[in-house]
């Protein structure tokens, strides 16, 4: 009998609700993110962020009137997979826009789909690809690997060094990084003498960097790689005791790359987002408060440290519920437009200025070149 | 020449890892010829489990501890719930739906460490610090002398077992022709379930020595599994002391290739090991030279 009421008790709730609901159709925000596979370290603090947003939104009245529907799924870091599910989700979920694609490759698989169907994208990938050349429908939050090497060689050749080493790593992101790096380089003026590569699921890098140290001329050394592999660079970096300055690319700007690498990672400079150094920040800065606040929100619900890739997800779902506000519906070529005019917003990645030409909208200054003393982020200039 | 001995230590000491790795293989292969592929997730556990208890606050011998005997006990119950019941199915299952229920059973390992302890990477500190020891212009860190070291243990201590004790001498009979060792009386359903919490046990210990220089996280076990087998098979399936010499043949192989050669070959090279030493080898370098009577 207890159980009977129950169940009838949950039926009206869930009908009330759902009248509710029913009176201002939701906004539906389609996203096909890497909740599990190899990018999980990715595409987990991504969804996490895109549910606690979803949720702050509705709280506060959703957008325009309108609650906002999150309709996901995990490609388990498979690109082919990332295509099925972005076609079910504009042909089945008939979503309004798209958020995701936690991988280049998971994007580059969806692009085709949304450019067909017409249907704004926000890409949270980091390759050059995805916008360059641009496509219309498309959009991208994360800053890309040139733009990291950019900011590296910029602060080189502020310290004199134009001798350097590129040590990559044979995964996608490390392979576009080595490319992009290798132009950049040519375009910098800088010299590259030595040019080695290593696997992600490396454990040992020694050999690859007993060579650099006996390689002539090399003043600082460039190491392009994601997750672990880094960490174990530092580690096997100092224990053969090669002693020029390191560089990472931004993939590895987390916590947890300082907590790995331990008493190796002192003086190892990197470029990074805003986000990881919120509190360091100066009181002036524009996106200090946008920054502690989304890191504050996150601390408190999942009780772990943001990373930059979450904020690309807070970036990615502002941008397209700013765009509708300014649309002022879901009209999907009216919110295109808005989101290509979008100015001066400020996000965790930085600020974004998009053009018909620029559907990533961030220059170098979304990049803040990074020390770490003492087992802690400190901010260089 | 100090170049050459800084690859070689890299390879040795990545070697080590290996030949940990192909050590468990071979017990579980000793005991049923199967091949075990939740190996790899076993030496993930040892070094994960350790992470996560130290966290917990517990001192670093006491996680040890229980980072080697939980594994041993999922060991024990992959045996018990998954390949027992597929073995009593009719007329017994073939070996290679045995080795496909260990795949299956890693990945069920795999997903169940990721849900529960998470997807991020992890250490712990070195068990005698992080200063690199000077050899001859290159460089040896302390850790590395504990996996030797740990290496060294295991194969003294399986030698030991198998050749001195009457339950190692029951795994050998079983593995040799589990029908006759049935009628002597060795009761191989036993032997089967303790060479899985021996082997899982290994593996787990193995994991924790390694964790220190090599990291660890819910998908380590894909890599050192895939490579402990390569190791295996080069060593010949089976011998204890083939597994150790494959392991570090293939390390130091790698280490070379990548400091010689070039390090966009290094992957290649073992697989390449492998064809050369089998279609001269067909049995590895240490296998048994068993002739089939007719």
């Amino acid at each position: 009998m207890n159980k009977l009421l129950q169940t009838l008790c949950a039926a009206v709730l869930g009908a009330g609700i759902a009248t509710a609901a029913a009176a201002a159709e939701p906004i539906k925000v389609g996203a096909v993110l890497s909740v599990t596979g190899p990018a999980a370290f990715l595409g987990d603090p991504e969804l996490k962020t895109l549910q606690l947003y979803v949720d702050k939104i509705n709280k506060a009245g959703g957008v325009l009137g309108r609650p906002l529907q999150l309709v996901q799924y995990d490609d388990g870091s498979d690109a082919g997979k990332a295509n099925s599910f972005g076609k079910r989700l504009i042909d089945d979920d008939k979503v309004d826009v798209l958020v995701g694609g936690t991988t280049t490759g998971s994007t580059m698989s969806m692009v085709p789909l949304a450019e067909k169907a017409g249907v704004p994208f926000v890409s949270l990938a980091g390759a050059v690809v995805i916008v360059e050349p641009v496509k219309k429908w498309v959009f991208k939050t994360p800053h890309t690997d040139r733009m990291a090497a950019e900011k590296v060689f910029e602060d080189m050749k502020k310290r004199g060094f134009t001798k350097v080493a590129l040590f990559s790593e044979t995964s996608g992101f490390g392979q576009s990084g080595k490319k992009e790096t290798e132009a950049m380089a040519a375009k910098m003026g800088i010299t590259l003498v030595a040019n080695e590569t290593y696997g992600a699921k490396d454990t040992d890098m020694s050999p690859q960097l007993t060579n650099i140290k006996n390689t002539a001329g090399v003043q600082a050394m460039f190491v392009f790689g994601l997750g672990q592999g880094p960490a174990i660079v530092n580690k096997n970096a100092r224990q053969i005791g090669l002693a020029v300055p390191i560089y990472h690319a931004h993939g590895v700007a987390s916590d947890e790359f300082i907590k790995l690498s331990g008493a190796a990672a002192e003086g190892i400079r990197l470029p990074a987002a805003a986000l990881l150094v919120a509190d360091k920040l100066p009181a002036n800065d524009v996106q200090k408060p946008v920054v502690v606040a989304y890191a504050k929100a996150y601390r408190e619900r999942y009780k772990e440290d943001v990373s930059s890739f979450g904020g690309h997800a807070y970036d990615g779902l502002m941008l397209a519920v700013d765009a509708i506000k300014r649309a002022g519906g879901t009209d999907k070529a009216k919110v295109r437009d808005a989101l290509e005019a979008t100015k001066g917003y400020v996000g965790t990645g930085g600020k974004v200025n998009m053009s018909p030409t620029d559907h990533m909208g961030l220059d170098l200054t979304a990049f803040r070149m990074l020390e770490i003393k003492n087992g802690d982020w400190v901010l260089i200039n | 020449m100090s170049q050459f001995l800084q690859f070689l230590f890299s390879g040795v000491t990545v070697g080590a890892t290996y030949a940990l790795a192909a050590l468990g293989f071979t017990l579980i292969y000793n005991a049923s010829n199967v091949i075990n592929f939740a190996q790899g997730e076993f030496i993930m556990l040892g070094g994960m489990l350790t992470v996560y208890f130290v966290n917990a606050g517990l001192p670093l011998p006491l996680a040890v501890a229980l980072a080697i005997a939980l594994p041993a006990v999922v060991g024990m119950l992959v045996e018990k719930l998954a390949i027992e019941p597929a073995k009593r199915s009719s007329q017994g299952a073939e070996v290679v739906s045995l080795i496909i229920i260990t795949i299956g059973a890693s990945l069920v390992i795999r997903g169940v460490v990721q849900v529960w302890l998470g997807k991020g990477t992890h250490a712990f500190p070195a068990f005698s610090g992080s200063e690199p020891i000077a050899i001859g212009g290159a460089t040896l860190l302390p850790q590395s002398l504990w996996v030797l070291g740990g290496t060294a243990l295991i194969v003294v201590a399986l030698w030991l077992f198998f050749s001195r004790s009457l339950a190692g001498k029951a795994i050998l009979a079983t593995s040799y022709n589990p029908l006759a060792a049935q009628l002597v009386g060795i009761d191989t359903q036993w032997v089967l379930l303790v060479s899985f919490a021996l082997s899982a046990a290994l593996g787990a210990f193995g994991g924790i020595l390694l964790t220190p220089i090599t990291m660890t996280s819910y998908d380590v076990g894909i890599m050192l599994g895939l490579k402990g087998f390569v190791a295996a098979v080069v060593g010949g399936l089976g011998s204890g002391l083939g597994a150790v010499a494959g392991g570090l043949l293939v390390g130091i192989v790698e280490a070379m290739a990548a400091g010689y050669i070039s390090s966009a070959y290094k992957d290649a090279v073992p697989f390449l090991l492998i064809f050369v030493i089998l279609f001269f080898l067909p049995r590895g370098l240490f296998g048994a030279k068993i002739t089939e009577r007719v």
